[in-house]
């Protein structure tokens, strides 16, 4: 290997170049994006972990209202603190696998009705208890219960039985889901003693660290627990969340070396950011998507013709350039990207087309009157530009579009899912049978376009319990066209998560699951000083 | 009675009064909100079932006056009960939030209060030369600056480029004196610059207004120096609006510094506010109106009191 390759792969594996720009620089000396990505891999994974010292994370999306309580968790510090001392059943890492973590063995049944799930001897809680399966069912009947108001209620409620025997946890489904292990690593899910039934906001699991300091909206600090079960995670002595709501005190805490990372850098401050002294900015592309989202049963939505003019009318190049700042990619009026599994790429991107979109508005036989988009600027960030660039495309074509701002407060519960028309976003899941299971089957809580379709609906149904990847990806890939052609989904754009961190960080791997390494960065990541 | 001590009681059951009045307007402005608390907690996933439980739980179905006075009993014996939407007890975090609110406004007062009254001291002695004109151009414009502009200034010079002092004003128990003081010194250095002004030009005006009178000639033609003058006669009439303004601006440090707060990341009480606020958690929201109402309340009545004190004609009424 040349010393220039060398030291560029030595600068991409402590961060201080992004993968993208190393795979560019390596192919100008001729090496190829498959073999760059490779020794990449590699050696991030021969740079040795550092023990010891303490990491900090300065995060946005903290409350004073935030609880401990894993059924409850909403936004982003509630979610990285629940993974720093919480452990499910069984992860999903970076490249979409399983990591058997409480769970050590999973089988099902050919139909994918019946699930054990092997629990691992000798997992030892904070304080000192060993967890058990009957544990495992505990946690997973509270979530089952309403008056948990759990966040993973939708995932549990298809669970018709749950049962403890010895080591093994049996749980038998209403209807066959290959994808159940991949429900059980949702982050509500973590194991609790008891089930956490007696005091779900003790704080108390099987996780890397024990809490310390729980101030909510202000800090978290932890200890690491010193009879964790994996010695490959958890190196930092101590760990601490900071919670810093405005972008720029947190941008500064980071260039002033008071935090080590961040999450939610500000797209528009990515460029200045880059030139800044010890930082790197990571951005990872996720699942989570920026929509606009029309009402399939309601006029004039309620017609194909013009919901296909307005899919044709939007430019998303122009999005992803000018909202995104470049960090993200284009969406494609369906919600799965490469970042799912069983993901098909051959499904043709749709472009801005005015005349297409004039004929289709056209053959729609709308009468002209305006169409009216409701928006909130916290909708996603860039709502309003979004939405005002989106009127200029529509207009260019012929489309009266207009838009109407909302307040940003009780917009999640006075427009969006009632209006007609209005912007949105995802976050997205880790499989495709969740996200289209969450929002766009026909009986879903969350099927904000009202899409209604009976030979939908049986497809999704006959996927999630197909065992055989070829049949499924197949499956997927039908839905994924009669999503994009029929449904009410406009996707602009799929965001990435741009997030910074100093150099003195080691052991950053992009997971595309979520935020800071889908919750494990201050867990799995390292001090080198 | 000697007449100070009835004055002083009379404001004081006054203050009293106003507090009541306060807590009423509190309390039946959150009731005639619509929907009650039981339907905030249990939002979208309320049944009717629960929401009856829970209103039978948490005493909604008792009249509405006996749950006013429930509450205020409580509030009065530290009892403000638990926050809907984390079950934190409220006295608790709300004592530790105003305990660091209480802790920057005081620093803050302390430097700024000398400082200013000081600086209007010196502003009315060189009236119309080149030291009022100086002290006045500089505190209006820091004055003049929002808040969070000076915030991010001095953020930006202090801890980006130089690193002197924390970017992060974050402050926790068990926390040393020593490093307290030196992670809020930023914030104290930006409420400095926004309350200087105000008290400064204040003290100015009022000191300018007593130099016209004719004993400040008298001490003049007594051959005083004119500090002295201004120190010894012209300052102690001066006070009772001096005192006003000082205290609106001590009023303002510990009830109006959110956007400070957000800034340096210092968990204070308007950040707690604002959270609640936006969580539509209604105990919070009535504990902290209750709070502010009295931080304002109580620093007006010293205020009163200080001006009765300073000046023997409020002192001594016919």
């Amino acid at each position: 290997m040349s010393n220039e390759l060398n030291y560029l792969l030595a600068r991409a594996a402590r961060g201080l170049m992004s993968r993208r720009e190393f795979v560019g620089r390596a192919g100008a000396l001729g090496v190829s994006a498959a073999l760059a990505s490779t020794l990449l891999a590699s050696a991030a994974r021969a740079e040795e972990p550092k023990k010891g010292g303490l990491l900090r994370a300065g995060m946005q999306g903290g409350e004073s209202t935030n609880s401990l309580d894993p059924a409850l968790a909403a936004s982003e510090v509630p979610f990285a603190v629940n993974m720093i001392w919480g452990e499910m059943l069984v992860d999903v890492n970076a490249k979409g696998e399983i990591d058997y973590r409480i769970a050590e063995e999973v089988s099902s049944s050919p139909d994918a009705t019946e699930w054990k799930f092997k629990i691992r001897k000798g997992v030892e809680y904070h304080d000192g208890k060993t967890v058990t399966a009957d544990d495992v069912v505990a946690t997973l009947k509270r979530h089952t219960d309403e008056k948990s108001q759990s966040g993973a209620l939708g995932i549990v409620k298809d669970i018709i039985d749950m049962k403890a025997e010895g080591d093994m946890v049996t749980l038998k489904l209403a209807s066959g889901n290959a994808d159940l292990p991949f429900l059980m690593a949702d982050y509500h899910l973590i194991i609790q003693p008891g089930g956490g039934i007696e005091n779900p906001t003790a704080g108390i699991g099987a996780g890397p660290y024990k809490i310390v300091a729980n101030e909510p909206g202000v800090r978290h600090t932890f200890e690491k627990h010193a009879n964790y079960f994996d010695s490959t995670i958890g190196h930092a002595d101590n760990v601490e969340i900071i919670v810093i709501n405005d972008s720029t005190a947190r941008t500064s805490a980071l260039q002033a070396g008071q935090i080590h990372m961040m999450n939610r850098v500000d797209p528009k401050i990515v460029g200045l950011l880059k030139g800044a002294p010890g930082i790197s900015i990571q951005a990872v592309a996720g699942r989570g998507h920026y929509v606009f989202i029309m009402h399939c049963d309601k006029a004039p939505f309620d017609n194909n013709d013009l919901r296909m003019a307005m899919k044709l009318s939007i430019n998303r190049q122009e999005m992803v350039d000018k909202i995104l700042g470049g960090l993200g990619s284009l969406g494609n009026d369906f919600p799965i990207n490469a970042a799912y599994p069983l993901f098909d790429d051959t499904i043709p991107q749709r472009e801005y087309d005015a005349a297409a979109a004039a004929e289709a508005y056209k053959k729609s036989g709308h009468d002209g009157s305006p169409i009216v988009l409701q928006v909130a600027a916290g909708a996603f960030p860039g709502a309003i530009e979004a939405a005002q660039l989106f009127q200029q495309s529509a207009n260019a074509a012929g489309i009266p579009l207009e838009i109407k701002r909302e307040p940003d407060d009780g917009y999640w519960s006075n427009v969006w899912n009632v209006a007609p028309f209005c912007a949105s976003y995802w976050g997205g899941r880790p499989v495709q049978d969740q996200m289209y299971s969450t929002a766009y089957l026909s009986t879903a809580d969350w099927n904000d376009t009202k899409f209604k379709d009976p030979k939908f609906d049986a497809t999704l149904i006959a996927a999630r319990a197909e065992l055989d990847q070829v049949k499924r990806k197949a499956e997927y890939s039908e839905l994924a066209n009669n999503l994009r052609d029929n449904g009410g989904l406009i996707c602009p754009m799929f965001n990435d998560f741009v997030e910074a961190k100093r150099d003195e960080v080691g052991g950053w791997q992009a997971d595309p699951n979520g935020e800071l390494m889908n919750g494990r960065a201050l867990a799995k990541c390292w001090l080198n000083t | 009675m000697h007449p100070v001590v009835k004055l002083v009681t009379q404001r004081l059951a006054l203050g009293l009064l106003l507090m009541l009045a306060v807590s009423a307007l509190i309390f039946f402005g959150v009731e005639a909100l619509p929907g009650d608390t039981a339907q905030a907690m249990l939002g979208q996933s309320a049944t009717p079932e629960a929401l009856a439980n829970l209103r039978e739980k948490m005493g909604l179905n008792e009249p509405v006056l006996w749950r006013y006075g429930h509450w205020l009993y409580g509030f009065l014996t530290g009892d403000m009960g638990v926050a809907l939407t984390n079950g934190e007890d409220i006295a608790k975090s709300v004592g530790a939030r105003l305990g660091n609110t209480l802790f920057l406004a005081f620093w803050a007062a302390l430097i700024s209060v000398p400082l200013a009254i000081l600086l209007g001291l010196l502003a009315a002695r060189y009236n119309g030369r080149w030291p009022d004109r100086l002290i006045s151009g500089v505190t209006l414009a820091t004055i003049s600056l929002p808040e969070f502009v000076a915030g991010y200034l001095v953020l930006y010079f202090l801890a980006v480029k130089l690193q002197l002092l924390p970017a992060m004003s974050m402050v926790f128990p068990g926390m040393g004196v020593f490093e307290r003081l030196q992670a809020i010194m930023l914030p104290v250095i930006v409420l400095v610059m926004v309350v200087l002004a105000h008290m400064m030009r204040m003290t100015r005006a009022a000191i300018l207004n007593v130099m016209q009178s004719d004993y400040i000639e008298t001490a003049k033609l007594k051959g005083l120096s004119p500090l002295t003058v201004i120190w010894r006669h012209a300052f102690p009439n001066a006070i009772a609006p001096v005192v006003n303004v000082v205290m609106l601006n001590l009023a303002y440090l510990v009830v109006g510094v959110v956007v400070v707060e957000v800034v340096f990341v210092y968990p204070g009480m308007g950040q707690y506010l604002v959270d609640h606020v936006t969580k539509r958690d209604l105990p919070v929201v009535q504990a902290c109106g209750m709070i502010f109402a009295a931080v304002y309340i109580g620093l007006n009545i010293l205020a009163d009191v200080v001006s009765i004190l300073a000046n023997p004609r409020l002192r001594h009424p016919k």
